[in-house]
This record gives C-alpha cells, sequence and structure tokens, in this order.
C-alpha cells in the first residue's frame, strides 16, 4: 500500500539490535511497544522509524509494564506484536507475560540481557535471565525461549519467534545479550517470497459457537479478534473454554494449567532446535548457546586440532528445553562442558537430561564472554 | 412486544446471560454503574460488534464479563495500558475501561495520567467506592480522611486524590463526576464520553455498604444512597480543583468538555503523512 513498504532484501552491514527490528517488520509484525533500556534502545529507535513506514505502530508507552500490556491489547485485535527490553524492563514484564500465558496471547518479547541483578551493568552481556525467561511468572505454564548467537540470527529468530508465537498462541522470547544486539555483522535479508510467516489458527465455526479457549489436537484454540462479532470474553482468572472465570473449580484447574504446559511441552519435538557440530564421535561434547557458543565452536575446533575428540551443541531453543538432544550425546560423550554466563543457571538443566554423565560448569560475568582458550581450558580440566 | 417483554430483561443483549448471577453485594451501586453503562449504549445504539469493554480487577472489573460484547479483564491496574494497545491496534473499535478507584489510581496510577496525557481514545468509567471491596475493604487513594478500613483502624491519615481534578490536569477532554443516585444524569455523561473523540473520564461516586459503609457508620445502600442525596451539589464546570469530597458535600457535575485531537488520529494521520512522502520519494527516483 506504500512506498517504503519494502524489506531490505539484500546484504547489509548492521547491528543485532537493528536486525532484530528488520525481522520483526520481515515478520509481518505491525505493533510495537516499548520503553527505552539499554541494550536494547535501538530496537525501539530503529521501529519508531520503520513501522510507519508499513502503516505499522510504534507506541513508547509509560514503562515496561505498560508496553507489555499494550501488545496484548494489539493482538487480540489481530496484529502481530513485540516489546523489547533488558533485564529490569523483563522482570517488570512477567506478571503481564504470565496474562499472554493465560490468555493464549500470540507475542514477542525480546530481552536483550545485561549484567543483573538490578540495574547491574547496562552496557554488559549477561545470560542471567535464562530462568527467569522460564519461571519468572508465577504459576505454571509452558513457554518458548530462543537463543541468538549473531546478528543474522536476531533477524532469522525474530521472524521464528512470531510464527512459533502464532502457532501455539503463546508469548515467545528472544533471550539476546549485549553482544549480539550491539555487534555488527553482515546479515542477509532474503526477498520476502522467500519468507516464511505463519499465522494463528482462526476459528472455523460461526459466530454464535465460537468457544475461544476450546483447543484443537494441536492443544491450541483458534484466536478470533475484537471486532469480528465473536464477542468473546478473555480473562486472567482461571476459565472455562467460554473463557468464563471458574474460580472455584479444581477440574478447570487442573485442565487449563495442564494445557498451557502441555501445548508447548507436547509440541516440544516441532520447536526445539539445536545445532551440533562433531558430536558423532565426541568425548567431550560443549553445551552453549548465545554469544558464548560461538567462543566455543572455537574452542572446539581447537580441541580438535590438538587431537581432542570435541564437539559442540549450541542450543538455539532454551525453552522448551532440548532434554532428548542432550540426553542423547550424554549417551556417547564422557564429559559434557557448559559454560555460561551466570552463576549457573542452564547447566542444571543440562545435569538432569545429562544423567550420570559428568557435567563441568565454567561461570564467567562481566565485560567479555568466554575465550576459545577458556573454554579449551576447561575442556583439558574436566578429561 | 408483549411476548419479548415476557421473555426477559429488554437489555439482556447487552448482557452475557452464562455469567449471570452477577458477584456484587446487595446495596453495592456496581449494578446501577452498568445499568447506566448499557442505557447509554441502547440511547446510542452502539454496534456491540465494535465494542471493547475492558476492566482491570475489583468488584467493578467483573463489569467486562457482564458485557455482551468483545471483553478483556486484565492484571490489577493494567486495563488502560492493554486498551491503549486495542485502541491504537483498531482505532475503528470504541474502547471502554471500567474499573475501580483502586485499580485505576493506585496501582494503575500511572497509566492514567500518561493515557490522559496522550489523550487516548478510551472511555474511562470508574466505580469510586472509597475502598478495596474485593479484598475486604482496605484503605486506598480515594479513602477520606479519617475513615475506617481493616487497614486504617484508627482512622485514614491519608489524603485521598481528587479523581476528577487528577483527570482534568492530566489532559483528559472530558470529565464528569455523579454519585449512583444520579442515573438519569450519570447515562448522559457516559454517552457524552462514548461520543466524543479522546480520553474522557466519568468518575461515579457508588455506595459499598457491605465492605465500607458497615465500617464507616451506614451499613446499608440506602443510608449511604441519603449521604449522596443530602451532600451532593451539582456545579457543573466549576474548579475540578475544588470537586470536594468530604462528608458534608459531594461536588458534582461535569467540570471539562473541550475538543483535542486524540493520540489515534494523530498517530494515524503522521503514518499516512509518512507513507506519502515515501511514495513521492519513489516517483523522484
Amino acid at each position: 500500500m506504500t512506498g517504503k513498504r519494502a524489506l531490505l532484501t539484500g546484504s547489509h552491514f548492521m547491528n543485532g539490535d537493528v536486525a532484530c527490528a528488520e525481522g520483526a517488520i520481515a515478520a509481518g509484525c505491525r505493533f510495537f511497544a516499548g520503553y527505552p533500556i539499554t541494550p536494547a534502545t535501538e530496537i525501539a529507535e530503529h521501529l519508531s522509524q520503520r513501522m510507519p513506514e508499513f502503516g505499522g505502530i510504534y507506541v513508547q508507552m509509560e514503562d515496561e509494564i505498560a508496553s507489555m500490556a499494550a501488545i496484548i491489547g494489539a493482538s487480540y485485535t489481530g496484529l502481530k506484536a513485540m516489546t523489547a527490553t533488558s533485564g529490569p524492563g523483563f522482570s517488570l514484564m512477567q506478571e503481564n507475560i504470565g496474562l499472554a500465558v493465560m490468555t493464549e496471547t500470540p507475542c514477542v518479547v525480546v530481552d536483550i540481557m545485561r549484567g543483573g541483578p538490578s540495574t547491574g551493568q547496562p552496557t554488559f552481556p549477561g545470560q542471567q535471565d535464562v530462568m527467569q525467561a522460564k519461571w519468572g511468572s508465577h504459576g505454571d505454564y509452558g513457554i518458548i525461549a530462543l537463543s541468538p548467537c549473531s546478528v543474522q540470527e536476531m533477524f532469522d529468530l525474530t521472524i521464528e519467534a512470531f510464527n512459533l508465537s502464532e502457532v501455539y498462541r503463546v508469548p515467545t522470547l528472544l533471550m539476546g545479550d549485549e553482544i549480539v544486539g550491539h555487534m555488527w555483522e553482515k546479515v542477509v535479508i532474503p526477498p520476502p517470497e522467500k519468507i516464511v510467516r505463519m499465522n494463528r489458527k482462526k476459528p472455523g465455526v460461526q459466530r454464535g459457537d465460537y468457544s475461544p479457549f476450546m483447543p484443537g489436537d494441536d492443544l491450541v484454540p483458534p484466536m478470533a479478534c475484537f471486532g469480528e462479532g465473536y464477542r468473546f470474553h478473555a480473562t486472567g482468572l482461571t476459565h472455562d473454554e467460554h473463557g468464563y472465570p471458574k474460580t472455584t473449580s479444581s477440574e478447570v484447574q487442573t485442565k487449563l494449567v495442564r494445557r498451557l504446559c502441555e501445548k508447548i511441552s507436547k509440541n516440544a519435538d516441532k520447536i526445539i532446535k539445536v545445532e551440533e557440530m562433531m558430536v558423532d564421535d565426541a568425548d567431550i561434547v560443549v553445551v552453549a548457546y548465545g554469544i558464548v557458543a560461538r567462543a566455543a565452536l572455537s574452542a572446539v575446533r581447537k580441541a580438535r586440532s590438538a587431537g581432542l575428540k570435541a564437539g559442540l551443541m549450541r542450543l538455539v531453543t532454551l525453552w522448551p528445553f532440548p532434554e532428548k538432544h542432550v540426553a542423547k550425546v550424554a549417551e556417547t560423550a564422557k564429559m559434557i562442558v557448559v559454560p555460561e554466563m551466570n552463576c549457573g543457571q542452564l547447566v542444571r538443566e543440562v545435569e538432569r537430561a545429562a544423567k550420570d554423565t559428568p557435567v563441568s560448569f565454567l561461570s564467567k560475568l562481566g565485560e567479555d564472554p568466554h575465550t576459545p582458550m577458556e573454554i579449551l581450558e576447561a575442556m583439558r580440566r574436566s578429561r | 412486544m408483549m411476548v419479548e417483554q415476557m421473555l426477559g430483561h429488554p437489555f439482556l443483549k447487552y448482557l452475557r446471560s452464562a455469567m449471570i448471577p452477577h458477584i456484587w453485594c446487595p446495596g453495592c451501586g456496581n449494578g446501577i454503574v452498568l445499568n447506566c453503562f448499557v442505557h447509554a449504549l441502547d440511547e446510542l445504539q452502539m454496534d456491540l460488534d465494535k465494542l471493547v469493554v475492558v476492566s482491570g480487577i475489583g468488584c467493578i472489573g467483573r463489569t467486562a464479563g457482564y458485557t455482551n460484547t468483545d471483553s478483556f479483564h486484565t492484571t490489577h491496574g493494567r486495563a488502560l495500558a492493554f486498551a491503549s494497545g486495542v485502541k491504537l491496534a483498531n482505532p475503528e473499535l470504541e474502547v471502554v475501561v471500567v474499573s475501580g478507584d483502586g485499580d485505576l489510581f493506585a496501582i494503575g496510577g500511572n497509566h492514567f495520567i500518561h493515557a490522559a496525557r496522550r489523550n487516548m481514545g478510551i472511555k474511562v468509567i470508574c466505580a469510586n467506592n472509597f475502598n478495596y471491596g474485593m479484598t475486604g475493604g482496605q484503605q486506598g487513594p480515594t479513602t477520606p480522611l479519617e475513615a475506617f478500613t481493616t487497614t486504617s483502624p484508627y482512622g485514614n491519615i491519608e489524603h485521598p486524590f481528587n479523581l476528577a481534578h487528577l483527570a482534568a490536569a492530566s489532559g483528559a477532554v472530558y470529565v464528569a463526576r455523579w454519585t449512583t443516585l444520579h442515573v438519569r444524569r450519570l447515562t448522559q455523561s457516559i454517552k457524552r464520553a462514548l461520543q466524543k473523540e479522546g480520553f474522557c473520564f466519568v468518575e461515579v461516586i457508588s455506595p459499598c455498604p457491605e465492605i465500607f459503609g458497615r465500617h464507616n457508620k451506614m451499613r446499608s445502600g440506602l443510608e449511604m444512597m441519603e449521604w449522596f442525596k443530602k451532600a451532593s451539589e451539582v456545579e457543573s464546570f466549576s474548579d475540578p480543583a475544588k470537586a470536594e469530597i468530604t462528608p458534608d458535600r459531594i461536588v458534582v457535575g461535569e467540570f471539562v468538555d473541550v475538543e483535542k485531537l486524540s493520540y489515534e488520529k494523530l498517530l494515524h494521520e503522521k503514518i499516512s503523512k509518512i507513507n506519502e512522502r515515501a511514495m513521492e520519494q519513489v516517483v523522484d527516483r
């Protein structure tokens, strides 16, 4: 409909935050609400310029609580919606992330992780929010979280996040970090027809027969929009298939909450992506994600040159946790090494999945992620 | 007509009968607020398919569930932030927030002043019952000085907000206050709000005899309504800063009715201009 309404198809040199913003537009996102925060601000800045060119909405809200609430509202009108933040804002969003889970709202939340806790180190990277991604809002629920390791993936996985959020009607979290957010790299943006865009299932029934929370076989209910005449109700209270509150029924609570968990866990094989390099014959496998996986790959290559049978499992999906994949490499590997930019978070999941295979944890905090040499050292030590 | 009357309430089409009976106590004013809202919808012949009712948490927060429209019951305090997303994403929808004083002005106070400042095209109906009824009657941002609640057992020492003044100062284009006794004028104000562009605020002083009144020597709905009757003074277009609520005087009326472009209108005009300019640039090249 409009002049500049074109994706930047081609090769570009850009930073990760901008790539994420372009990925959102490519995915069909037409509503962004946010609040300035280092190191995610560039996403908002770029979208404030780009969204209007696509007829989309950019709005700066009064805080992250409002931003999260606003994208839920926008999603209920049928738009693909996103917000972006970092640790302190991610904490503020948690209650409404729970609301999005409970009302099964497709939306994307980008967390460009910095050093925490509290205000912490705004300009330094971290991987300290990965457990918060899973457990941050109260109550039990399933959620999807992805971990980009490059500027290209800030573009690609933003699109993937939108697609997953639409298919499973669940808030999907893009857990970047300050480095992938601020680093400049080459990004290839495909032509529009090469970009896969998924949309939420629409109701296939007459208006009067629509039950907004009646799931299909995939455990996901079709979703109507406000204004289409379905006149449906959604609430953060425990509700039945009609969306009506049922706050004193154990049966409704059990059925609803189990489904919210199972629509992710039972579809985990379809959701999960990992990247395996040289793991088939590996004695030592490094399990890493995000920017740390780049150093880990370099370390694994160095190890191979030094005659060490090393491999890398890079987790693209953090949640649902790739339990089966880790369990499988743990069957043949003698040792697993997990480097993380935190005091030990995802390593616990790896330990759980690895069962009897020893897992060695390598923690790092502050400005720089692990160097390849540090990871290589850890591999040597753990032998 | 006779048959219709026998079959049910004439306003049944505005209500979600599966959700009735409601949860409200005897003597509560929320039913009157809902009744006036529904009357306003009926008198304006509003298109119910294009109406979204949003509520926060609290007794009156159940209104979203009771109205037969698209509706959403948000987290505590966030009704306006959610509603902003709806209104901006689809400006053709009429978005009404019906919520309480604690929800809109304590936990949600920041969203209120900013939605008003932006002149977001949302109509807010606030039932002000001077306390947190749903949780059993705690002191809140509108509890009068010296009033007794379960958390001000020695008398409230906090100064209450003057909601009409706050709304006016924050930028609302329409501000009115009535009590549940003023059903016709309240209905007219809701109608006026529904017909205006921009952020409109209608405060309804509402009786809460079961929870608030019983601690404050007004044990029945009737006693609370008698207070409203005795104390209310209509002073339309007087200074909202002076629109006090005391045991002796409840100033009611319309306080603000001005014209100002709404946020969504400015935003969508801006988007159109940006795209026209972008088109010209493409042609130039």
